[in-house]
């Protein structure tokens, strides 16, 4: 196990320069996302065309991990529909877990597979995943508010 | 005492020969233990005096007419004892076991608490462990009573004028902590005490931070209540106590109801047993009790003003080196601190900070340490923070300004 695996230049270069950073405004759904425990704070704000993100940014502050991930996934979703977010999404979950495990990544991750180093830092899976669970959530929240009654807004907290 | 010729005599290598758990690696590199404030680690007098106690002591206690149960209420009541004579308490009856700082907190505001009302006032300051903050929040919530929270500085200070200007008849319980966990301030109490009382408000003093660095007598502190936890003291976790005066015990209701805290049990009424078991229901935490009673032993035959002495030293030096480097900051520069440094690297974000100083066996707290108002007034997310205890050396510090060295590196 290596540092050197956990903080890969992706990573560190996402952090220095998150991409699609800040507010879409106005936009379709959004959600916050926080993890408590270390203070990391998101917001993503999204615009749709049916299930297909037409558009994503993110906010927040946060350490790197979280950071680079929520900007990597920005990048890796942009222009994608629910049915191939939700596989993405899932891929990156194995990905970010599967402690112990060294073989390589799916090919199909791309960029995303910087983060697999995270699965030797069992604390620090949260930092990684806590932007899809916000995605999941601001999903969720445009889901209900086209059915029958809209929500208030959504929350996911990591704890 | 003279700070330097206790120096002069303390022997920290042989201090950290007690103490197994030091000798162990952190991916094959020496670990610098440096988060004794969260919680320190165990000496083998701790670890053997609760081995000795399953092994050939235990029962359950105030029970048993049988020699085995005689012997665990002894052990567990010189227990008692032994936390009376540390505190120098007048009485036993004044020494309750709880689970921890947090339990005694919540047994006064549960049990001394519902007698407020609208109109009253709890005071408090911006420092505290929300183990001193939640439960009083609560209590006013259920009562109308208002919290008041006392002002710190950018030094990580109380403001004592703004804290006697909160200050009132309408003030009846002023609840401060006696060290910082946060920021490693030491709080005036005595003064604070002396000012609560001048306007007939009982105190609570928190001393989860201060019990394993400096002598407590609570006579002479002359407060209410002085709540701590015994694994921030080298003894076991899932004990504590809670210190209170008698006089105010006595009109105290009891706050959880079970076997231990009665005399009779009837239906038609119940009475209740004498003070401290007034207030510890249920069978006691008993081997947790011996080895806080050793962990005591271990401290007082150390001495705590030499290891205070060590630790103060370890401070000055660890400050001075983590100001050496470019780019890191200290949160919390009050005049008198105990063993506790809070910082944040620029550019470093504490979490990643605590993974790369993890990856050099360097083990230090990251994270909002319970104290998120403390978060808001430094306007930080979290911090890094380093905390010593006796066994802690000056290789830890070396350790961990190497390590830092390395964070920056990575995040260049
Ligand atoms: C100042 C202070 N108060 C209260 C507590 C709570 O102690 P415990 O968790 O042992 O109940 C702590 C522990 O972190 C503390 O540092």
């Amino acid at each position: 196990m290596d540092l050197k695996d956990l903080y890969r230049d992706v990573i560190l270069d996402h952090n220095k320069r998150p991409r699609n950073f800040g507010r879409l405004e106005p936009c379709d759904t959004s959600a916050d996302g926080n993890n408590p425990l270390c203070g990391d704070r998101l917001t993503l704000t999204l615009r749709l065309e049916g299930d297909r993100i037409s558009d994503i940014k993110f906010d927040g502050k946060g350490c790197a991990i979280s950071t680079a991930s929520a900007s990597l996934m920005t990048e890796a979703i942009k222009g994608k529909d629910g049915a191939a977010i939700k596989h993405l999404s899932e891929l990156v979950h194995q990905a970010l877990t599967a402690h112990g495990d060294d073989s390589a990544p799916p090919a199909e991750l791309g960029k995303l597979a910087a983060l697999a180093g995270v699965r030797e830092y069992p604390a620090r899976v949260k930092c990684a995943s806590l932007c899809w669970h916000t995605l999941d959530a601001a999903l969720k929240h445009r889901a209900n508010a086209l059915g029958e009654a809209p929500i208030g807004p959504a929350t996911v907290s990591t704890e | 005492m003279n700070a330097r010729v206790a120096e002069a005599a303390y022997d920290v290598a042989r201090v950290r020969a007690d103490f197994p758990v030091l000798s162990t690696t952190v991916r094959g590199k020496r670990l610098a233990f440096l988060d004794t404030a969260a919680s320190a680690q165990r000496p083998l007098a701790v670890i053997e005096a609760v081995d000795h106690y399953e092994r050939t002591s235990h029962a359950n206690v105030h029970r048993g007419v049988y020699q085995l149960s005689q012997k665990a209420t002894d052990a567990f009541e010189g227990a008692r004892e032994r936390v009376r004579h540390f505190l120098n308490a007048s009485s036993l009856k004044e020494v309750i076991f709880t689970r921890g700082t947090t339990e005694s907190i919540n047994l006064v505001a549960q049990s001394w608490g519902p007698r407020l009302g609208p109109g009253d006032e709890i005071l408090i300051t911006w420092m505290e462990h929300h183990a001193n903050i939640v439960p009083w929040q609560m209590l006013c919530q259920r009562t109308g009573a208002t919290l008041k929270v006392a002002p710190i500085d950018r030094r990580g200070e109380l403001d004592l004028e703004a804290f006697r200007a909160l200050l009132s008849s309408r003030t009846k319980l002023v609840a401060f902590t006696q060290v910082s966990n946060a920021l490693g301030t030491v709080l005036p109490i005595q003064d604070m005490i002396a000012a609560a009382r001048a306007v007939g408000a009982l105190t609570l003093v928190d001393g989860a931070q201060a019990v394993a660095h400096q002598r407590v007598d609570v006579q002479a502190l002359n407060c209410d209540f002085y709540a701590f936890s015994s694994h921030k003291l080298y003894g076991p976790t899932g004990i504590g106590v809670l210190w209170a005066r008698e006089s105010v015990l006595r009109d105290m209701p009891p706050w959880q109801g079970g076997g231990d805290m009665i005399l009779t049990v009837s239906f038609s009424g119940t009475t209740y047993n004498e003070l401290p078991y007034r207030f510890e229901a249920g069978t006691p935490n008993m081997s947790g009790a011996v080895g806080l009673a050793a962990a005591i032993g271990y401290l007082e035959a150390l001495g705590i003003e030499r290891a205070h002495a060590h630790e103060q030293r370890l401070l000055g030096r660890a400050t001075a080196a983590l100001k050496a480097i470019e780019g890191v900051q200290i949160i919390g520069e009050a005049k008198e601190k105990s063993g506790v440094i809070s910082f944040v690297v620029d550019g470093v974000h504490p979490h990643d900070l605590g993974t790369i100083l993890d990856d050099e066996g360097v083990a230090v707290r990251t994270g909002h340490h319970c104290a998120m108002p403390v978060m808001e007034f430094f306007d930080v997310p979290a911090t890094a923070r380093a905390s010593f205890g006796c066994y802690s050396d000056d290789a830890d510090i070396d350790q961990l300004v190497r390590a830092l060295g390395r964070a920056r590196e990575v995040f260049g």
